[in-house]
C-alpha cells in the first residue's frame, strides 16, 4: 500500500504522508499558487501551475532535491492559414501529467486542448502536430462554458506505449495506437443530452469528463460522461451506459481498478443547474461487477449538510487497489485503505482540491 | 539608456532588478532582459510573444499601445514598467 498522496489545490500542493496514527501533513509548496495537475514518477514529482496573470508553468523535484521550474509546453508560432481556429495557440492550463510507459517520456494534456510530449523526463516539449492540425479539432468545444477545451486525461497502455486514449472535455475519446502519429475520434455509443437532438450522438459532441482505464486489462475503461456513466470494453470504441449508477449519474471524476477489469469508484452528484452532492451528503459509488451494480459507500464521509464536489482529479486509487483518496471543491479530504468501504478524514481545512495523486508504493 | 523595471509580484518567482537596457521598441528592450533570463519571457509573453492577458507594460507611466507586437518606441531615457493587473481572490 502506497505511504505518499500529493494534494494540489487553488493555493498550493500538500504533501500527505502515513504516519502510525494516520494520515499528516508533512510538507507544503507552491502556497498561494493554483495547482492544477500532479504526477509522482519514480522518484520525481512534477506540479503544473497555473499562475494566472503570469501563465501556467511546470515544476520538478527531483527524489530529494530542491524544486526546479522546467520550461512549460509552448505552442509553435501560428501560422497564417490558421487564422480560422478558434482556440488560442498558447498554454492555457496544465490538465494532466501522465507517464509514456517509457523511461523519460512524459505527456502532458493542456487547455486549449494541445497535447505535449517530452522524452527528457520535463526537459523539453513538443505539440503533437498530428492531433493539433486535425481539422475536427476547430469543432472542439470549451469547458464548463469555458473558451477553451481540454484534454483531461492521457491514458496510456501501460503494456504498449503506443497505445494511447485521450478524454477531451468536449471532443469525446482519441485513440492513437502509434505514439500519436495518428489519432482517430472512436466513440460509439454515447450521447449528449444538451446538444441538439440531431448532434446527440455524434462522437465528437461528447462531454467525456473523465476516462478511466484498468491497467491490467487496458481495453476495459469507464467512462464518467455529463449525462452518466459509460463503460467500454474495447479499448474505448463502443460504449453502453452504465444505469445502475447510483445516487444520481452526473459527476466528474472515475477511477478504476488497477487490477480487477470489473471494479470502479465514482462520486456521483446532482446534475447541471446545481453541481452539489445529492442530499448534502458525500458518497462514493463502486461497482465490483462491470457497471451491473453499485454499492454506496458512506462510511466515514460527511453525510449532512455537505456540499463538497468533487472534480475530474479528485480522485485516486493506489497501485493496491485498497487504497483510495477524495479531495473536495470545498478542501476535504478523505483516505480509504479498505477500497472505499470506510474513510478518514484529514484534519484540515485545504484550499480548494483540484488533484489528488498516490505516490508508487 | 532606457530602465526596464518589473513588478514586485515577479519576484516571487525569479529575482529580476531594474535593467539598465539598449532598445528603440518595447519588444527590442524586453528582449535583452529575456536573453539574460530566459525562464522570465514566458511570464510576461504568451506562447505567440503577446503581452499576457493580465500584464501591463507602462512607458513612463503610460500604457502601451500595441500590446500585440510591443512595437511603442522608447527613448534613451525612458522607463519601462511591467505591471501585474490585479484580480482574482
Amino acid at each position: 500500500m502506497t505511504e505518499r498522496l500529493h494534494v494540489g489545490t487553488r493555493k498550493g500542493l500538500f504533501e500527505i504522508v502515513r504516519r502510525n496514527d494516520g494520515w499528516d501533513i508533512a510538507e507544503v509548496r507552491f502556497l498561494g499558487d493554483p495547482v492544477t495537475a500532479v504526477l509522482a514518477d519514480g522518484n520525481n514529482i512534477y506540479a503544473g501551475l497555473d499562475l494566472g496573470h503570469f501563465g501556467a508553468k511546470l515544476w520538478r523535484r527531483e527524489g530529494s532535491n530542491e524544486w526546479q521550474e522546467l520550461p512549460a509546453p509552448a505552442f509553435p508560432p501560428k501560422p497564417e492559414d490558421a487564422d480560422d481556429d478558434p482556440h488560442p495557440w498558447s498554454l492555457g492550463k496544465i490538465w494532466g501529467i501522465e507517464p509514456g510507459g517509457v523511461p523519460g517520456r512524459l505527456w502532458i494534456g493542456t487547455m486549449p486542448g494541445g497535447l505535449f510530449r517530452s522524452d527528457d523526463g520535463g526537459e523539453s516539449w513538443a505539440l503533437n502536430e498530428a492531433l493539433w492540425r486535425r481539422p475536427e479539432r476547430k469543432k472542439w468545444m470549451g469547458v464548463a462554458g469555458g473558451e477553451q477545451p481540454g484534454i483531461s486525461n492521457v491514458l496510456v497502455d501501460p503494456r504498449n506505449p503506443a497505445d494511447i486514449r485521450l478524454g477531451v472535455s468536449t471532443a469525446g475519446v482519441w485513440a492513437s495506437t502509434d505514439t500519436g502519429m495518428t489519432w482517430d475520434l472512436i466513440n460509439q455509443g454515447m450521447y449528449n443530452e444538451y446538444m441538439p437532438p440531431e448532434h446527440a450522438g455524434d462522437p465528437i459532441a461528447q462531454d467525456v469528463h473523465c476516462l478511466a482505464r484498468c491497467a491490467a486489462d487496458p481495453a476495459s475503461m469507464w467512462c464518467q460522461h455529463h449525462n452518466g456513466v459509460f463503460r467500454s470494453e474495447d479499448r474505448g470504441a463502443t460504449w453502453h451506459e452504465v444505469t445502475a449508477i447510483r445516487p444520481s449519474k452526473f459527476g466528474f471524476a472515475v477511477v478504476a481498478h488497477p487490477r480487477d477489469a470489473g471494479t470502479a469508484w465514482f462520486v456521483p452528484a446532482v446534475k447541471d443547474e446545481r453541481r452539489v452532492p445529492a442530499d448534502g451528503a458525500v458518497v462514493v459509488a463502486r461497482t465490483r461487477d462491470g457497471g451491473e451494480s453499485f454499492e454506496v459507500l458512506r462510511q466515514g464521509l460527511p453525510q449532512r449538510h455537505a456540499y463538497d464536489l468533487v472534480w475530474r482529479h479528485g480522485l485516486a486509487v493506489d497501485d493496491s487497489g485498497e487504497c483510495l483518496a477524495l479531495g473536495s471543491t470545498s478542501g476535504g479530504l478523505w483516505i480509504s485503505e479498505d477500497g472505499g468501504d470506510s474513510w478518514a478524514t484529514l484534519d484540515a481545512r485545504l484550499p480548494p482540491i483540484s488533484v489528488v495523486r498516490f505516490a508508487a508504493a | 539608456m532606457p530602465t526596464v523595471a518589473f513588478t514586485s509580484a515577479l519576484q516571487r518567482f525569479m529575482p529580476v532588478p531594474p535593467t539598465s537596457v539598449e532598445g528603440a521598441t518595447v519588444r527590442a528592450a524586453l528582449n535583452v532582459v529575456f536573453a539574460s533570463r530566459p525562464a522570465l519571457r514566458g511570464y510576461v509573453l504568451d506562447d505567440q510573444g503577446v503581452l499576457r492577458r493580465h500584464v501591463n507594460v507602462f512607458i513612463n507611466g503610460e500604457l502601451v499601445r500595441d500590446r500585440v507586437h510591443l512595437s511603442d518606441a522608447v527613448a534613451r531615457d525612458d522607463e519601462i514598467y511591467v505591471f501585474q493587473a490585479l484580480t482574482g481572490g
